[in-house]
């Protein structure tokens, strides 16, 4: 798919690939435990509670240190681990309120150390994914969700497969780049839910 | 000259708003970075980079502001031992301004520290002026109110390096391990929102919701402009800001803690991305949304 513009600009690629090469020939090897060192030290006036938000899990260490590329065996590994973090809702339902979806997934607030304490934010589904064609304001380092549920024939199965890879995306895809909304409480469960009713209810405007 | 500063950043958001720019999706991708696909420009991008480059020379630009006051306080005598900073040497030599900025950060002999342009004048305060630098620090990015030393130095010294091109040496052992560690740096991840820079920053032709986001993990076209053209006056903030105040408020963005003003991750970071923008050609302060 991005072959087109690859071969438009193949003379500047090989230029590009030129300067690389030269960068990657010098390119310093460093031990991991440095690199930690640094880290600590860049942070250490962060509160404890700020601190220990950056102690890598081992799907952060391995996503980080292959640079997202993992082999076979190790990506199977890391994608059994990330599926048994998943929790469903515990009375099997995971629909809720497709209005109060729409604001989480346009809500980019929260998480930041700007931001106030208690402040409930959202999943800011928006900066990277298209949803309803109505929103013209969207990013494109995720997939286009548009029709989400109509693609899907508006499925029960569908919906929670949707709500596992809300609550964790490295469940479906390691070292994806969508946050683990549901194992790091970044969104709640409610919250979770309204955004797969946003993209699984016929009345949403991800569907029309 | 603070009032003038507001005056002329006030002049600025009330110009943006009146050239419609900011229909593009809120102020914040008003005066966007250039665009980094590969696909031609839009009607928008041509209108933004038009209008960029109408405001981006010393007449208009209220970074020039931050110049100014930078060559004050550059000659200004203060500290214990009531010298300037004139003496200070940024790596080409003593006192000597033109094309330190290009080459900085870089491996400082009397220190035997890698160092970029603000902790090396941190350096020079203390050892050179006897300055008590807390003050400083405290006001190390301005705001309503309060101008920042820092910011306006750096907008002097990197301003005597416009024209130039980007040279950062990564040769000493140690400039060697500040480029691995910011390669490292650049792709960890952490924090609840699993972010690392490579999240945004790794791809081409991607965007947040309007906004291009250039990729800066590989050398070329994309992370020279972006590295050669800071510090820059950002129009958003009414402010003069430098590269460690974007890595700062790209933490915050990335949901992890703030970083601290001056550590050596930052110039980690800018050693990994200056390298990647080998060549760029510098043009500061620019000015950017």
């Amino acid at each position: 798919m991005k072959t087109n513009s690859i071969l438009g600009t193949a003379a500047g690629l090989a230029a590009l690939a030129v300067a690389a090469t030269s960068v990657a020939q010098q390119k310093p090897k460093v031990d991991p435990a440095v690199v930690d060192k640094y880290v600590a030290a860049t942070f250490k006036a962060a509160p404890a509670e700020w601190q220990k938000k950056i102690e890598q899990d081992e799907a952060q260490r391995l996503c980080s240190e292959l640079k997202g590329e993992l082999p076979a065996a190790l990506s199977t590994k890391l994608l059994e681990a990330q599926k048994a973090t998943v929790v469903l809702p515990a009375d099997g339902n995971v629909m809720g309120d497709w209005k109060n979806g729409q604001k989480i997934a346009q809500d980019g607030r929260g998480g930041q150390f700007s931001d106030a304490p208690g402040l409930v934010g959202g999943g800011n589904c928006y900066a990277c994914h298209q949803l309803s064609k109505a929103e013209l304001s969207f990013g494109t380092m995720g997939p286009s969700l548009n029709e989400y549920g109509k693609i899907r024939k508006f499925r029960p199965d569908e919906t929670k497969a949707a709500y596992a890879k809300i609550y964790n995306a490295q469940s479906v895809l390691p070292c994806s780049n969508m946050p683990r909304f549901g194992l790091t409480k970044a969104l709640s469960e409610q919250q979770i839910k309204d955004v797969v009713s946003y993209l699984f209810d016929p009345e949403s405007p991800v569907n029309k | 000259m603070p009032s003038t500063f507001a005056t002329a950043a006030k002049r600025l958001g009330a110009l943006l708003a009146t050239a419609g720019l900011m229909a593009l999706g809120g102020g914040d991708r008003a005066l966007a970075q250039a665009p980094v696909a590969q696909a031609p420009l839009t009607d928008s991008e041509k209108e933004i980079e038009r209008y960029r480059a109408m405001i981006s020379d010393p007449m208009s630009n209220p970074g020039f502001l931050n110049v100014d006051r930078g060559e004050v306080l550059w000659k200004l005598k203060r500290g214990a031992k009531s010298v300037s900073l004139e003496g200070c040497d940024l790596g080409e030599g003593a006192g000597k301004l033109e094309g330190a900025y290009a080459k900085l950060p870089r491996h400082f002999k009397d220190a035997d520290r890698v160092m970029d342009l603000e902790q090396r004048l941190q350096w020079c305060m203390v050892e050179m002026q006897g300055l008590d630098t807390a003050d400083v620090v405290k006001r190390k990015f301005g705001g309503p109110g309060v101008t920042s030393d820092m910011e306006d130095l750096v907008a002097f010294i990197a301003n005597k390096s416009s024209g130039m091109k980007l040279a950062t040496p990564v040769i000493h052992a140690k400039e060697q391990e500040m480029y691995a560690v910011g390669e490292a740096m650049f792709f960890r991840r952490g924090g609840t929102w699993d972010f690392s820079c490579a999240t945004c920053h790794s791809e081409d032709g991607k965007r947040i919701r309007l906004q291009g986001l250039p990729n800066l993990s590989k050398p070329g076209r994309q992370v020279q402009e972006t590295m050669g053209s800071w510090p820059t006056y950002r129009v958003s903030q009414s402010q003069g800001r430098t590269i460690q105040h974007r890595l700062w408020d790209c933490y915050r963005q990335m949901r992890w803690p703030a970083p601290d003003y001056l550590s050596d991750g930052l110039t980690a970071l800018t050693v990994y991305l200056n390298k990647n923008a080998d060549g760029a050609e510098i043009q500061v302060p620019s000015i950017k949304r």
